[in-house]
């Protein structure tokens, strides 16, 4: 629906010095999920959405003439927005705030200091342990989505410097098979979190997620017990944790990581919940109120403790970080090191 | 009222005549000897139940777990345990009754019991919401439990539900925070804590009072991700594919124990723990005093490393993608066993 109303115009080339970036053709759809039972994945789709990863333009925000870009209607608002715009403002509507999904890449790009971002188990795989064969085979599902989005799961993780901090920051995903949490994530995020307790660094999780990855049965469901066992050391060290909940967040990674922030921020409209909207529907057999399970809903509340644009975000966590960082159990344990 | 699932009907039938032999041997004619044909009778009952009872599909299974006769949670408390003083409340907001806890005995033990409890009628599933708790049942639990660790009693965790309860007031108070508090908090009590799950371990609202130093289940219980019924919702897009989608998820007490995701299989009387209670009860309380006792030898200390490094070492992944050359060497589709999970601390 938000895919650009008008052909490509053929460019009439203008001679220009740099070499012109791929347009960014974002045809990434925002699907809620619909998780069917608690701490479940959503239905992966069956084509998984492309996303042409354009890497920033460095430094010039050049004067356009002619539109040279793809233009992405705002599903909220109707507004037209020229793609480039779009990506500078962080992939949030600059009518309305509406905030598009957004890939871990260019969210990591978006928080941390230029180069700092030090990337742990790039190149961690999942495994078809249970030799899951639904409509397809869990490796083929792998496969596709690991060509489509470039990633090898779906999240992201590393050490990083924001302003002036280190921190041990993971970024979930969406693009990958709904976001799910099996046994790669729940690793590569409990090392993670395990790097930040053994080096005193302060973490950061910005989830996305339709819940516990189906193809790996029991497997998934520990992820949740050991990522948050992980976080209980963590906390046992006084370290600070903070959890973003980003469109949208669901069931299993909800119920355990997600919600263990000592700070637990959110991205304005997000989806935010633990059962899928319509199994509430059908279970209670009741109208949900108005704005159920969005960021707005819960904060009234009491779940979450501020709401963040995302174009705020990082400066926001600087400031969280100033404070948690300011006691007694910080000037060793946060050193830059 | 069908209190028989399917391929049970042989047996019953066979119970049947059985029954009706014994209890009206005037209504055969003379001459012949009832002893013999109750004896033969008996004979093919045993064979038949021992013949079924091999075979059971993972879908039999579940129906096992779900049988409306199986023993619940208060069933086990009142044979298993020798005392029980429930206690109610999370302090915070109401009474879960799909939660139940409170002191027990267990042999010469001193325990706190915590288990999720069903209804076995429409009055009490009222009650009982079906098994399936609100926050409030979550943070009773780990208030009970906190309480029990602050005493040095242990946790015995009876887990029967098949899942949270997705309900607007759940989610208005948000369960999912008071599942994901207990992981936490449970994996740094001091306490031994045994979890069982005796029937339905449904998903992560099994989960949240199921974090322990031993994990045990019952022979015909089922702990999985998602029902077989939500799976198959998703997967062949249709609820009747569920049979399948029980074999694919491997959630039997059988394919869990292989997959190194449970400790112990408890095993249940020959026809399921319903035929009978009274020796399921006592079996369950063997394994849990054995357990426990093991437990209770180990120092703290020791029992919390343990029992990180038991979820730490959960799921299978690969360090890096599979080259060309190894994937045609790898087996097309993975082998029953698990591969060894990879248990590199950090
Ligand atoms: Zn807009």
């Amino acid at each position: 629906m938000n895919v650009s109303p008008q052909p490509n115009p053929p460019v009439p080339s203008p001679p220009t010095p740099l070499p012109l970036l791929p347009p960014v053709s974002f045809a990434k759809k925002p699907v809620p999920p619909d998780p069917s039972e608690p701490a479940v994945t959503p239905p992966p789709k069956d084509n998984p959405t492309t996303f042409v990863k354009k890497p920033k333009m460095a430094g010039k925000p050049r004067k356009r003439e002619i539109p040279e870009g793809l233009w992405t209607k705002c599903p909220k608002c109707s507004t037209m927005l020229f793609d480039k715009e779009l990506d500078e403002n962080l992939k949030v509507c600059s009518q309305c705030q509406y905030h598009f999904p957004i890939g871990s890449r260019e969210r990591i790009h978006s928080l941390v200091e230029t180069c700092t971002f030090e990337e742990m188990d790039a190149q961690m795989t999942s495994v078809d342990a249970l030799g899951f064969t639904g409509v397809a085979t869990y490796t083929s599902k792998l496969e596709a989505y690991q060509r489509s989005t470039g990633l090898k799961d779906a999240v992201v993780t590393g050490i990083c410097r924001i302003g002036e901090h280190r921190a041990a920051l993971g970024v979930m995903d969406f693009g990958f098979l709904g976001g799910s949490m099996g046994s790669v994530v729940g690793e590569k995020l409990t090392r993670l979190i395990e790097r930040a307790t053994e080096k005193g660094l302060p973490l950061i999780i910005i989830s996305t997620s339709g819940g516990a990855r189906m193809y790996e049965g029991m497997f998934s469901l520990m992820q949740m017990a050991k990522t948050s066992a992980a976080l209980a050391y963590h906390a046992k060290a006084r370290l600070p944790y903070f959890s973003i909940l980003t469109h949208p967040t669901t069931a299993g990674v909800m119920a355990s990581y997600a919600t263990l922030g000592d700070l637990i921020l959110a991205e304005p409209g997000a989806m935010i919940g633990f059962a899928g909207p319509r199994v509430i529907k059908d279970t209670t057999q009741a109208e949900l109120p108005p704005g159920f399970q969005t960021a707005e809903f819960l904060l009234e509340r009491g779940l979450i403790d501020a709401i963040v644009p995302r174009n705020e975000l990082k400066e926001r966590l600087i400031t969280y970080l100033g404070y948690v960082t300011a006691g007694r159990n910080c000037s060793s344990g946060l050193a830059k090191s | 009222m069908k209190h028989q699932l399917d391929f049970e009907k042989p047996i019953i039938e066979l119970q049947n005549k059985l029954d009706e032999l014994r209890k009206h041997p005037e209504t055969h004619s003379l001459g012949v000897s009832f002893d013999e044909e109750i004896k033969q009778i008996e004979k093919k009952l045993e064979e038949t139940r021992r013949q079924i009872f091999s075979n059971l599909t993972a879908w039999q299974r579940v129906q096992l777990a779900r049988h409306p006769k199986r023993p619940y949670t208060l069933d086990y408390l009142a044979r298993t345990f020798t005392e029980f003083h429930e206690l109610h409340g999370d302090r915070l907001f109401a009474e879960d009754r799909a939660v139940v806890g409170g002191f027990a005995r267990l042999g010469d033990h001193k325990v706190m019991v915590i288990g999720t409890q069903k209804g076995r009628d429409t009055k009490e599933n009222i009650l009982r919401n079906f098994g399936s708790a609100h926050p409030e049942g979550y943070r009773k639990a780990l208030r009970l439990m906190r309480l029990a660790d602050k005493f040095g009693l242990p946790i015995i965790a009876l887990i029967d539900t098949a899942g949270a309860y997705p309900g607007i007031g759940a989610e208005e108070r948000h369960i999912a925070e008071a599942i994901a508090v207990n992981l936490r908090e449970m994996t740094l009590l001091e306490t031994p804590i045994i979890a069982a799950v005796i029937g339905e371990g449904g998903s992560g609202g099994a989960l949240g009072i199921g974090v322990a130093d031993r994990v045990l289940i019952l022979e015909n219980a089922y702990y999985s991700v998602i029902s077989p019924e939500g799976c198959a919702a998703i997967l062949w897009k249709e609820r009747s594919a569920a049979a399948k989608a029980a074999e694919a998820l491997r959630i039997t007490a059988k394919d869990l124990f292989e997959l190194k995701l449970v400790d112990e299989i408890i095993p249940e009387p020959l026809g399921g723990a319903h035929t009978d209670p009274k020796q399921a009860a006592e079996i369950l309380r063997q394994h849990l005093l054995t357990n426990l006792e093991q437990l209770r030898a180990l120092p703290v200390a020791e029992r919390l490393k343990l029992r990180y490094e038991k979820y730490r070492a959960c799921g299978p992944f690969l360090e890096k993608p599979l080259t060309a050359s190894e994937k045609a060497a790898a087996p097309r589709k993975s082998s029953k066993r698990a591969a060894a999970p990879a248990a590199t601390m950090a």
